[in-house]
């Protein structure tokens, strides 16, 4: 029941036991949310703070719903109203939070390790909620969850991660947590945006053809093309990529078999994905999203609770 | 040592729980059953088979709840999650809660809270197997009962279940 570390940084450090653990757990917590009253008062004394020095409104949603449905008490913190904008470094500003009295922390950062960097100075749990390019591990949990969800388990799974490989957090925690739970993995996507030894370093295929990635899996994972990360062009334009890259719904009908969508959001509709491929009945967008909550829920339940000095015997 | 109920006197003593429910809420027209997971599941299925077997018409309701978000120690150390399931409503119809020992209360406090998320029962029973009297914490008292004990804090109550344990039976370590 336990996990083998007291943070969630990222994928790469869990064991296959801590995903499967967070994974079963975050099935009871599914079922907690389909309840009338969608709460339980399990960390009732438990406060996190949410640092998000990034945009984003998902994860943020998701995590504050996730800490809302759990009883705990929450704060929280953007970069814009705040003294970080005053020069305030991570740590000073990390530090005051937890002289309040606050348990754990819940962090995005633009700069990879910012995390990592937090777990070595402060006694909190830290919970990574997506650092620069390096790791989005929740995103990683909660795409296995609607996996396995939908097609029953994860290991022998053949699942095609399609777009910027290069400056997503969201393949390369895909890519740990897949390989770790015995799928095979494609990578795909424009050469400028598949880093060059990714084959040797994660044991992953690469595919230049989007059709024959397609073809070849049961998932397909379309990332966002980020253009805020992205300091040189790439390619062309998006609308050249869209051409070549773009999954439409005439590409999928050729495939004469039917693949799971998924895409972490948010969506550039016409680019990455058409609309009409996002919103047909092969697209599990929105069980994703709904299955973050869960996911983050079991997270913050399995990192808050401390290690069991004696668990008393259930007699009663 | 001590054998509390022989596998003969357990079944003696299902078959009278259920008739005792059966007196009080005939046909369980708008009575539903709950047994408290882990181990109240394997008395509620039992009671819920009696049941089955002395009805003569209509479904019984029969879900099963897991208190472990909802217990006063879950913060001390991590405990095994079971499934709930209570595929029906409990909106203003009588529950009788069913667990094997009732020994502290505090599984018991815990269950009303679980059970309280889910809606607004016109009444809660407790049907236990064992109760140990003189070990409560909290004040909380059966409905229906199997055998009473006085045992001290320091002894256990196990009961055996043949289709988990191998047989059926009741001791006190």
């Amino acid at each position: 029941m336990q996990l083998s570390t007291k943070h969630l940084l990222g994928i790469r450090d869990l064991q296959p036991d801590d995903i499967q653990t967070i994974l079963d757990t975050a099935a009871h917590f599914k079922e907690v949310l389909q309840r009338p009253i969608k709460k339980v008062p399990t960390l009732r004394d438990v406060t996190i703070a949410n640092l998000f020095y990034e945009n984003s409104t998902r994860t943020r949603i998701s995590f504050e719903l996730a800490e809302k449905r759990l009883s705990a008490d929450m704060v929280n913190f953007t970069v814009s109203g705040s003294s970080a904008a005053k020069g305030e470094t991570l740590l000073d500003t990390v530090n005051n939070i937890l002289s309040m009295k606050v348990d754990m922390v819940v962090m995005r950062h633009s700069a990879s390790g910012a995390p990592h960097f937090l777990a070595k100075h402060i006694p909190a749990a830290i919970v990574n909620a997506g650092d620069g390019i390096n790791e989005h591990p929740t995103q990683a949990l909660l795409d296995a969850f609607s996996i396995r969800e939908k097609l029953g388990s994860l290991s022998g799974k053949k699942v095609a991660i399609i777009g910027d490989i290069m400056h997503s957090r969201v393949a390369l925690s895909n890519i740990y947590l897949l390989k770790k739970m015995g799928a095979e993995v494609t990578v795909a996507g424009p050469p400028t945006l598949i880093p060059v030894h990714i084959r040797e370093a994660f044991d992953v295929r690469v595919e230049y053809d989007i059709k024959a990635a397609l073809q070849w899996c049961d998932v397909a994972n379309i990332l966002r093309i980020q253009l805020e990360r992205q300091n040189q062009p790439l390619f062309s334009s998006l609308r050249e990529y869209s051409l070549a890259y773009g999954v439409s719904k005439r590409l999928l009908d050729s495939l004469g078999k039917e693949i799971v969508i998924m895409h972490p959001g948010p969506i550039n509709r016409g680019v990455e994905l058409d609309s009409d491929v996002a919103d047909s009945g092969q697209s599990i967008i929105l069980q994703q999203v709904e299955n973050g909550v869960a996911v983050r829920m079991a997270v913050l339940y399995l990192l808050a609770t401390p290690s069991p000095v004696t668990i008393p015997a259930r007699g009663d | 040592m001590k054998t509390i109920l022989n596998e003969q006197q357990l079944a003696i003593t299902i078959q009278r729980l259920s008739q005792q429910i059966l007196e009080n809420h005939l046909g369980l027209e708008n009575t539903v059953l709950i047994g408290i997971q882990p181990r109240g599941i394997y008395f509620s299925d039992r009671i819920v088979r009696q049941l089955g077997s002395e009805l003569t018409a209509g479904k019984i309701s029969y879900g099963k709840l897991d208190i472990t978000f909802y217990r006063d120690d879950v913060r001390r150390g991590l405990h095994e999650l079971n499934r709930t399931d209570i595929p029906f409503s409990i909106e203003n119809r009588n529950v009788i809660l069913i667990d094997d020992v009732l020994w502290t209360g505090r599984t018991i406090r815990a269950a009303l809270d679980a059970l309280l998320d889910f809606g607004r029962p016109a009444k809660v029973e407790l049907c236990v197997l064992i109760d140990r009297r003189l070990s409560r914490q909290l004040p909380i008292q059966a409905d229906y009962t199997g055998k009473c004990i006085d045992s001290m804090i320091t002894q256990k109550v196990k009961v055996f279940w043949n289709e988990k344990d191998g047989k059926d039976e009741v001791e006190l370590l």
